[in-house]
């Protein structure tokens, strides 16, 4: 579950001892744009102690790194790999050779720490038009690859058009994402609303990324958590189904009943998978106490 | 690892600690000041000694104002620190 | 008759202020007071010694205090919260009788049951008439309520009102009235207006204090207590006003209609007041410009004194009829008891104020506060002061979980349901020290240089020096 995906700058002690603490499914420990050149040393180094040293336990850890064309990126993953985040998010991917060349550093720093070969995983960074393009081909590159993320800021600077908070320029994006994320078997998430104070934007912009079939989104402020993981959640009717389709299915195997159907509607595959998948959010958000 | 040059690490921001160390070439030389010296100078000082030895350093001046950082950033900023004013010795 | 006199010094004067007495003063000025320093000032150029001085508060502008505590003009000490500045050297034991500690009922009820007595009081007035009528709510040094400042009036064996809004007699909006008054002093300059109240307050933007805030509201929500008529306070910093932030989200998204806030008021109470999710406002003190405006100009915005907010010594208090409060702590220790007069050196640095009152009247008290601040594990085996015991504190909520009284079993199952991180107190102990590092104990001195005392009078706890190196 990766409702909610929050950046935090790599060179913030507080920020990143805190971070497991603010709500968010997943933290993204930044070494790119929140870390000034001058100091990608100090970022890299204060990351992979904060890894060392502490545990995360509440979530899920990912590490953006450096990209490919910079001097920085083999040396974050040669920092950070041996303490296993779970998950390395390359960034300006524009087609799966770059996501199979970071996978195969990955797999250096693997064998050379005694880790198992692909046990870190990629959630590559899509924010450039050939990316977009390129979606399927990134999405297929490599078993690492977990996911697709839109970051639509630099997107649309290289489309050359304005980000807006309604997102018309980027509507293409993220259904081609989506769309490239699923024929994969993967999951799609959107790019981060930047109104840090527009709590309404927010929640529409986020209602619009449920809608387009996105898994979750990633946000810049601690502040759009909460309103990012409730858009994301099953709401309590949802819930309450999924429930009543288990018990139904049970309750059809005790009779030996073919098919089965719930309020007049036949229960089929589909139905019991995403009774399953509000199930298991349901127990991951709360402990599975609501009924 | 030797001290050749004046360099700074960290910041002044609370859970982080600012650095600056400069060559030495007779003794080690450590100032420590920190927010929360009465509880933890112990663990401080062990944090500082320990990357010290982990890089080699035998002699420098170190001045720490600590802000109440963890263990691992006094480790993390005394690590950027000396690697960025000192050199490997042959 | 006329009890306008010329100067701080007439007045002093007339009131025959003798070796050995007791001076009180509000805390309403804040840190912009001038008043409390410029009676100490003139007693001490006229040679007086031994004074006690009562103040609800003492804040850093009050430092000059140091000095006449060296030179004995001053000899003790009597407050409900005093700032780091002195703190720091009344913990360093400047002063040979013990600073008396009360809360901001106990204040009141100690000088209405008469063992606390006050020989002269002297009251800042943002404006007065020549009678001595007087209010907070108007004039350049406005500060709002006077709620601290009236059992100094009606207790204090002698009343001089300073102001610097002299106004025609009669004050058209009466908060203490001329019958207490014995003497009316105009000066220039009561206080620094900057400085008695801030502009707005707003609310905190740091992601671990939203995050607490956060989890409190859901432990309000999850309580039973939001619910129509509904009466809450909380404080102007850090967390706690965020608090009030998501509660009024809650309440919006149930409709629910509160029926008073309480407390030190700023705009953001004001203005949950205004959008109806509270029927009245009962306000001791003020805490920014929008709260002045209210108590102005809004009905059912009530100036309250101290007695009526928290004294143990009148019949009912309101304190007493308050549903939930929310209150900060610089260390809770493993039995809940809450120190907010020492930081973790054990310097003075704060008080009770109404601390131990709203959490012994309220029926829900919930200490919000950050885990470890500064790599300090906010829990403790023992709290190096305890300003409020254990037995009235309910719930305390930090970032890594929140810890229920064991007392309060209902409402602990009733927050595990909810799906809260409930944790027992020695866990999240454990939890912040196996981050931190277990800290060293801080070893204080042998010298008492504070007694605690807890609203009813009694003793609660002595806080001892500070050893220097």
């Amino acid at each position: 579950m990766r409702r909610t995906m929050l950046f935090l700058p790599g060179n913030t002690p507080n920020m990143l001892i805190n971070g497991d603490t603010l709500g968010a499914d997943t933290v993204i420990f930044d070494l790119e744009d929140a870390v000034s050149p001058d100091e990608k040393d100090a970022a890299r180094i204060l990351v992979r102690n904060t890894l060392k040293y502490q545990a995360f336990p509440n979530c899920e850890i990912v590490v953006r790194i450096n990209p490919t064309d910079t001097e920085f990126w083999k040396e974050d993953l040669k920092a950070v790999i041996p303490l296993k985040p779970d998950v390395i998010m390359p960034t300006k991917v524009s087609g799966g050779d770059m996501i199979r060349q970071v996978s195969a550093y990955m797999a250096e720093v693997e064998k050379d720490s005694g880790m198992e070969e692909g046990t870190v995983k990629i959630l590559p960074l899509i924010e450039t038009a050939l990316g977009v393009e390129k979606a399927f081909d990134i999405a297929s590159s490599d078993s690492r690859v977990i996911g697709l993320f839109l970051g639509g800021e630099d997107f649309t600077a290289d489309m050359h058009c304005k980000r807006t908070k309604e997102g018309q320029e980027i509507f293409y994006a993220r259904t081609r994402l989506v769309c490239a994320a699923r024929a994969c078997g993967i999951e799609a998430y959107d790019t981060p609303f930047t109104d840090v104070e527009d709590m309404e934007g927010l929640e529409r912009d986020t209602e619009f990324a449920k809608s387009l079939g996105f898994a979750g989104k990633a946000v810049i402020s601690p502040r759009h958590v909460d309103i990012v993981n409730a858009v994301f959640s099953p709401t309590e009717s949802e819930i309450e189904y999924a429930h009543d389709v288990m018990d139904a299915i049970e309750e059809g195997k005790r009779q030996g009943k073919g098919v089965i159907s719930l309020r007049g509607k036949m229960i089929d595959a589909p139905i019991v998978k995403r009774a399953q998948q509000v199930l298991e959010m349901e127990k991951a958000i709360y402990g599975g106490a609501c009924r | 690892m030797k001290i050749i040059k004046n360099a700074v690490a960290g910041t002044l921001e609370s859970s982080d600690l600012f650095i600056q160390v400069e060559p030495d070439d007779e003794e080690l030389h450590l100032e420590i000041d920190s927010v929360v010296a009465n509880q933890y100078m112990d663990a401080i000082r062990a944090a500082v000694m320990k990357t010290l030895e982990e890089f080699h350093v035998t002699t420098g001046k170190i001045f720490i104002k600590d802000k109440g950082a963890l263990d691992c950033v006094i480790c993390a900023r005394m690590e950027t620190a000396l690697k960025r004013g000192g050199v490997e010795e042959s | 008759m006329s009890k306008l006199v010329a100067s701080v010094r007439e007045a002093i004067e007339k009131t025959g202020l003798k070796d050995g007495m007791t001076i009180s003063f509000h805390h309403h000025m804040r840190n912009g007071d001038y008043v409390l320093n410029m009676v100490l000032a003139e007693a001490a150029a006229m040679g007086i010694k031994d004074l006690t001085v009562n103040a609800s508060s003492i804040f850093d502008i009050h430092e000059p205090l140091i000095e006449h505590i060296r030179n004995k003009v001053v000899t003790g000490i009597e407050c409900n919260y005093m700032g780091g500045r002195v703190g720091k050297a009344i913990s360093e034991g400047i002063l040979e009788k013990p600073v008396i500690f009360r809360t901001h009922g106990g204040r009141a009820g100690d000088m209405e049951n008469g063992s606390s007595k006050i020989d002269i009081a002297f009251l800042a007035a943002p404006c007065a008439d020549n009678m001595g009528n007087c209010s907070g709510k108007y004039g350049p040094s406005a500060c709002g309520s006077l709620g601290y400042a009236f059992s100094d009036a009606m207790h204090a064996a002698k009343t001089v009102v300073i102001t610097d809004n002299l106004v025609p007699y009669p004050l058209k909006d009466t908060s203490i009235d001329e019958g207490y008054v014995d003497y009316v002093v105009e000066v220039p300059q009561i206080g620094d207006p900057a400085k008695i109240v801030s502009g707005t307050t707003k609310i905190t933007r740091d992601p671990v204090g939203l995050r607490i805030a956060s989890l409190a509201a859901q432990v309000v929500k999850h309580s039973g207590y939001l619910k129509d008529g509904f009466s809450f306070q909380t404080g102007a910093g850090g967390a706690s006003l965020a608090v009030a932030k998501y509660v009024e989200e809650m309440m919006k998204k149930e409709n629910i209609k509160g029926s008073f806030c309480m407390g030190g008021i700023t705009g953001y109470m004001v203005d949950m007041a205004n959008k109806g999710f509270f029927e009245t406002i009962l306000d001791v003190q003020c805490f920014d410009l929008k709260a002045i405006e209210s108590i102005r100009e809004n009905p059912k915005h009530q100036e309250i004194s101290a007695m009526r907010y928290a004294s143990p010594a009148a019949k009912s208090a309101a304190v007493d009829s308050l549903d939930v409060v929310i209150l900060g702590a610089t260390q809770v220790d493993v039995d809940f008891n809450v120190n907010v007069h020492t930081d973790s050196n054990g310097y003075i640095m704060g008080g009770s104020g109404g601390h131990s009152d709203t959490a012994a009247g309220s029926k829900l008290a919930i200490i919000v506060a950050p885990l470890i601040r500064a790599r300090l594990p906010l829990i403790v085996d023992r709290v190096l002061c305890k300003s409020t015991p254990g037995e009235t504190v309910d719930v305390v909520v930090t970032q890594r979980g929140i810890a229920v009284n064991p007392r309060q079993k209902e409402l602990k199952e009733k927050l595990i349901k909810a799906g809260l991180p409930v944790k027992d107190i020695e866990e999240l102990k454990q939890i912040a020290e196996e981050i931190s590092g277990v800290p060293r104990t801080v070893e204080m001195g042998d010298k008492t240089v504070a007694k605690v005392l807890y609203r009813d009078g009694t003793l609660l706890d002595v806080i001892k020096n500070v050893k220097t190196i």
